[in-house]
């Protein structure tokens, strides 16, 4: 039986995205209580480039989903399964567009440019409203821990069916390795 | 005699009218301009942080002033600068701008600029060497500047650059200019009105 993946480009950006956004949660994490200095704009800007990298790798990532549909799935598994794996891609989608955008929102509502690596300016979203701002960075939070949450099931899924099921499923999103296939 | 003496009456009538008209002429377009019209009047400026532009501005300045458009080299200024309405970026940001490590506003609780000396350099246009006042540091500054009437009231523009250490704003752990530019670009949008 031939192995069914996802494209090469696909399983890049769905591990380099995944690295980007746990370093991008984790420094959100680390700034979080930090009194305003060098370190805390230093890590704030990192967080935000890497943040503008993660939206626009997650546009890329949608249009190629678009033209190159996800492979036939060759697991056995119950309805309801599949059904809670359909519903937490189109959920991690979702966040991973809506959690930068939001970002963007709530840096500009705070009155700060964002930029990409120093290099260009995005513009600003809303005028600097202080409310807002507050309001949007409860959002903002609240979305990345969801997320966080959501990412921790899609892992615990995976290992479950590496290693439980031990159905070969990982093998649709990596590369080489054949050891589970059937 | 007699003629001469009549001769010379008109002659001095006439002079005194001249100078008459003259002073009337002069007087009515030499207006002076010696007050600030400060909800007009403008200083903002512009840092960057890791490459992102924050700008902001000084909402509370006062100063005294004179220019007279047919003299502008006589043209004095001494603009005073409260620190406390320092306005840009979030609350964090505003608190950390008044405190020790930048502006100090309670030693410090104002920034001045005084005219020293001042060069027409074309129509309109003005090179003022002056001295700025920030944090207790006095430092020379030229400023380019462009001045014209607009109705009744005088308007002056200006952009220059101010660097921030020299002032010793952001001490310590924020004397790291990458992550604060050192370079701060400021506007003066100065509006006056005749007395």
């Amino acid at each position: 039986m031939s192995k069914v993946r996802y494209t090469s480009i696909a399983i890049i950006l769905h591990w380099v995205m995944a690295l980007l956004i746990f370093v991008t949660w984790s420094i959100a994490i680390a700034i979080d209580d930090m009194p305003l200095s060098p370190a805390r704009i230093t890590g704030l800007s990192w967080h935000k480039w890497l943040g503008v990298t993660i939206f626009f790798l997650v546009i890329l990532r949608l249009l190629w989903r678009a033209i190159h549909p996800a492979p036939p799935l060759k697991v056995q598994m119950p309805a309801w399964q599949e059904m809670v794996m359909q519903l937490t891609h189109f959920t991690l989608y979702l966040l991973m567009v809506a959690i930068p955008v939001i970002g963007w929102l709530m840096s500009s509502a705070k009155g700060y440019t964002v930029n990409y690596f120093g290099l260009f300016e995005l513009p600003d979203l809303v005028d600097k409203d202080k409310a807002l701002g507050d309001q949007l960075k409860l959002i903002h939070e609240l979305l990345a821990n969801g997320l966080m949450v959501l990412v921790g099931l899609h892992i615990l899924a995976a290992l479950k069916h590496q290693f439980i099921d031990k159905d070969g499923l990982l093998g649709r999103m990596t590369f080489g390795g054949s050891i589970n296939e059937k | 005699m007699k003629s001469n003496f009549l001769l010379r009456v008109p002659t001095l009538l006439k002079a005194l009218l001249l100078a008459f008209m003259m002073g009337v002429i002069s007087s009515s377009y030499a207006a002076e301009y010696s007050s600030i019209d400060i909800a007009k009047s403008k200083i903002t400026f512009t840092s960057k942080l890791m490459g992102s532009k924050i700008s902001g501005n000084f909402g509370k300045f006062s100063g005294k002033v004179l220019f007279n458009p047919d003299e502008p080299e006589k043209a004095k200024a001494n603009i005073v600068i409260d620190i406390a309405s320092f306005n840009a970026g979030g609350d964090e940001l505003q608190e950390e701008a008044k405190g020790k490590d930048w502006f100090s506003a309670k030693l410090f609780p104002m920034a001045s600029y005084v005219t020293e000396s001042i060069k027409t350099t074309g129509p309109n246009s003005l090179d003022v060497r002056g001295t700025l006042t920030i944090k207790g540091k006095a430092i020379p500054l030229l400023i380019a500047v462009k001045y014209q009437p607009q109705g009744k009231q005088m308007l002056f523009d200006a952009n220059f650059q101010v660097l921030r250490l020299d002032f010793g704003l952001g001490a310590g752990n924020w004397a790291d200019t990458s992550a604060v530019a050192n370079e701060v670009p400021v506007n003066v949008h100065l509006v006056l009105n005749q007395k």
